[in-house]
């Protein structure tokens, strides 16, 4: 029993990760945004909430921020902040 | 009935001027839809002690007269600053000698509705009566989305109308909706049943937020009344306690936002005593549910997912959007980068060439009306009033409108079509590195036409510092003021040779150049100011990306319009006053009656007669002779040790020295100081021939060259010479500190500058 829900623990873990892991392309699934500063209120309200889809579109051209779509909007964060959203890759 | 209504607030209906307030996300058109609406009758101000632009707009819907306040686009009426503060109170009618507003207007972006419904959420639990304008539908349609207008409305409880502010389609819908709102409200109000109560549009049993919290913000407010009431003392009418409590709203942000505004201003308005009653609140709300956070923002998207079922359809889109293929080209990693400098490099270019024909124009206009008062006049005091002082001072300014309105051009396109948010975005990499961001770069390309709308464009920099050092650096960047001197000394200076068959000119390369200079000093000081004063953690970037779209002709021509009234303005007034009192010190005191005599003399001759050749140079040595001894002249040989180092004569001196009110002044002066000297006359290319033949008494060598060019330019491309600029950046700053350290810095800078310019370029050119 304790050995089945740490297989399922690691397998949620494994496929949780942070924004700034996907692949140009790659989609997901928002978990939470770490932090209750002004800059996870403002990803809130920006539509950074648990259970929406998300897309990492591409990085700048310099490599940073990054071009995610987001409640059908396209919102560039730095690689700083995109570590604070927590993500669930879908397929 | 009639003792119901309150004698201040509405004596007569058809005569009472009803506010009307515009609220919604950026990107959701809401300005153009405020112009559709308010048409051209808008001024803009602020609101006092803080740094958000008042925005009004008087007309008429029907037979009301409206004011329309159009408020800063915002994600969400949560208050983190007091600017963001006052946006909200001016929705709640807290703001002091204002009228509480009588309907909003909430503008949704139609292709984002379920994003944009949370802010309308918060705008509906401030209770006013409110109508949602539903923008951007035929965008919407053509990505295959199809709202239900009438569901919508139902399931909001609100009026809904569609329009596409872009081609003014639905704004007379709009207006009638509005004034619908408006007549309601006011037959509410006859009826003596609305004048205290709020008019909730939310439905008690459908509200945003789940009921324990709305219970929780009752007992806050229970406690802050008793709070209050212990703390003003006995001599306070305790029925007062309504008038110093916060709108219900407020209360509602006071549980919500650890740190917010909403908890600094209770606690500024009733003490400190009502901190302990605040966490008490949020410790029951977080018993309940968790994190306030959490819960308030997942709330408000379930809340908007609610209200919009049934209400979407949308045909299944996998495929790229248009935006997206552009953004692969535009923001791609070696094209995009291509794109961006080509961009800001054409910009220039095209400023520089397209502009010539106008200026041609104006140039011929103000010399025929300088002909016309010559020749309807005789020589004499105010004949030379009018064309040695107020047609060569603006006039000289006047030729630059055509530029001016060209780089608002390009500003407006950019903007307007999206590209700025790129630009943004593709930047901010590099800005990072002298601790400015992304954000930066609009108010800093802004400040390229103007430092004062750019300074006061640093509002959408959330981060003080960041926000500090961008002001601090605003000001480098060459403003269309500078532009006047850059194209004087280079149309003078520079020949018009072309490279790489006619695509680079020596003319733009050297204004390129000029803006060159601002940028590269722009980068040791925002780093050095980062390091020091402003040192701290590195601030974040969130920044929404629009969709690409047409420019708006409209958008862009108000645009346009607005900055050559503006520069139109400043010439006809201070430019105007500076010229006169610059004539004034070059013509006093002095006896000009010899200089008059000798005028009229040589306009009674033929130009090219032996005699005409023989007065012009007792002329011209007699007009030195009274500019030498006038006031100007006396201060200028006075300073002329300290610009000589420079390769300045002392008429660049005083020029330099007069515009530091405003810049483009120098143009002014140098135009008088030559017309006065009787430098310019008919034949030559006015001030620019005036400048090419100007000698030192000494040597008899040309005074300018492109090394004293260069170094005129480099000082007016880092001098702080701009009131209106230093003015703004104590507004903004709300401290004097920032413009007296931005204007020791800017003049040291441009001393140094100038100085090393002429050393170096008068030994190599």
């Amino acid at each position: 029993m304790t050995l089945l829900r740490l297989i399922l623990i690691k397998k949620y873990e494994a496929s949780v990760t942070t924004l700034d892991q996907l692949q140009p392309g790659q989609r997901a699934e928002i978990v939470r945004i770490d932090g209750f500063d002004a800059i996870a209120s403002r990803l809130r309200e920006m539509g950074f909430v648990p259970g929406q889809p998300i897309e990492f579109l591409r990085k700048a051209p310099l490599g940073d921020p990054l071009n995610c779509s987001v409640q059908g909007t396209r919102i560039a964060v730095r690689s700083g902040e995109a570590r604070r959203v927590c993500i669930q890759t879908i397929g | 009935m009639a003792s119901a209504i309150p004698p201040a607030t509405s004596p007569d209906h058809s005569s009472k001027t009803y506010r009307v307030a515009l609220i919604g996300n950026p990107n959701t058109g809401k300005s153009t839809l405020f112009n559709a609406l308010a048409g051209m009758n808008v001024r803009t101000g602020n609101y006092p002690g803080v740094t958000i632009e008042k925005k009004i707009g008087r007309c008429r819907f029907g037979n009301h007269a409206v004011e329309l306040v159009d408020l800063p686009g915002t994600y969400s009426l949560a208050p983190r600053s007091p600017d963001e503060l006052v946006a909200v109170e001016v929705l709640t009618g807290g703001v002091a000698n204002e009228s509480p507003v009588d309907a909003i207007v909430c503008v949704v972006n139609a292709t984002i509705l379920q994003r944009n419904l949370f802010l309308v959420s918060q705008v509906l639990e401030l209770g006013k009566p409110t109508i949602l304008a539903l923008n951007m539908v035929d965008a919407a349609g053509a990505r295959g989305i199809s709202i239900d207008v009438h569901e919508l409305a139902k399931n909001l409880g609100i009026p809904v109308v569609a329009t596409s502010a872009s081609r003014r389609a639905g704004v007379e819908q709009l207006q009638e909706a509005i004034v619908k709102v408006l007549e309601r409200g006011n037959a509410g109000t006859a009826a003596g049943n609305s004048a205290s109560k709020r008019a909730h549009p939310v439905e008690a049993h459908d509200r945003p937020l789940p009921d324990g919290f709305y219970k929780t913000c009752e007992w806050l407010k229970s406690e802050l009344i008793a709070k209050s009431c212990i703390d003003v003392g006995p001599t306070n009418d305790p029925t007062k306690a309504s008038t110093v409590l916060p709108d219900e709203y407020l209360i509602q942000r006071m549980l919500l936002d650890r740190g917010g505004e909403a908890e600094r201003r209770a606690v500024r308005r009733l003490g400190a005593a009502v901190l302990p009653s605040i966490s008490a609140a949020r410790e029951r709300l977080n018993q309940e549910f968790g994190n306030s956070i959490d819960m308030e923002c997942s709330s408000r998207y379930a809340w908007a997912r609610r209200k919009l079922a049934g209400v979407l359809a949308s045909e299944s889109m996998t495929d790229r959007t248009l935006t997206d293929r552009i953004d692969s080209i535009i923001t791609h990693r070696i094209g995009g980068l291509f794109i961006f400098v080509a961009l800001m490099f054409l910009i220039f270019q095209f400023i520089y060439s397209w502009a010539s024909i106008p200026m041609d124009a104006i140039d011929w206009m103000t010399s025929t009306i300088s002909d016309t008062v010559k020749s309807s006049m005789a020589p004499g005091m105010l004949r030379s009033l009018i064309t040695d002082g107020i047609i060569a001072g603006v006039g000289g300014v006047l030729i630059f409108v055509p530029q001016i309105a060209l780089l608002f051009f390009f500003l407006g396109v950019l903007e307007d079509c999206g590209y700025m948010a790129r630009a943004a975005f593709i930047v901010d990499r590099i800005m990072t590195v002298f601790g400015l961001s992304g954000k930066s770069f609009l108010p800093l390309m802004s400040s390229f036409a103007c430092a004062v709308p750019g300074i006061m464009a640093t509002r959408v920099i959330e981060n003080r510092r960041d926000r500090i050092a961008t002001i601090m650096v605003a000001p480098l960047m060459s403003c269309s003021a500078r532009l006047p001197v850059y194209l004087l000394l280079i149309a003078a200076f520079f020949p018009p040779t072309r490279y790489l068959g006619g695509w680079l000119s020596l003319p733009g390369m050297v204004l390129m150049g000029m803006y060159a200079v601002g940028i590269v000093a722009a980068i040791p000081v925002a780093w050095i100011l980062k390091k020091t004063l402003l040192r701290g953690e590195v601030a974040p970037f969130v920044l929404e990306l629009p969709e690409y779209k047409l420019p708006s002709s409209r958008v862009i021509f108000q645009r346009v319009w607005e900055a050559s009234e503006a520069f139109v303005i400043r010439a006809g007034t201070l430019i105007f006053a500076a010229s006169i009192l610059i004539w004034f010190a070059g013509y006093w005191p002095g006896d000009h009656s010899r200089q008059f005599e000798m005028q009229s003399q040589m306009e009674s001759l033929p130009d090219d007669s032996a005699e005409y050749e023989a007065i012009a140079v007792d002329y011209k040595s007699e007009s030195a002779r009274l500019l030498e001894s006038s006031l100007l002249g006396r201060i200028g040989h006075t300073i002329e040790p300290v610009v000589r180092p420079l390769g300045w004569d002392w008429k660049i001196g005083v020029g330099a020295i007069a515009s530091f009110p405003a810049r483009e002044v120098i143009i002014a002066t140098l135009g008088t100081i030559y017309s006065l000297g009787g430098d310019v006359d008919e034949s030559d290319e006015g001030l620019v021939g005036a400048m090419r033949e100007a000698r030192w008494a000494d040597t008899g060598k040309p005074i300018y060259g492109p090394a004293v060019a260069l170094s005129l330019m480099v000082f007016f491309a880092l001098c702080a010479q701009c009131v209106s600029t230093l003015l703004v950046i104590k507004r903004e700053t709300n401290s004097w500190i920032w413009p007296v350290i931005s204007f020791t810095y800017m003049t040291v800078m441009a001393y140094v500058g100038a100085l090393i310019t002429f050393q170096i370029a008068s030994r190599i050119l």
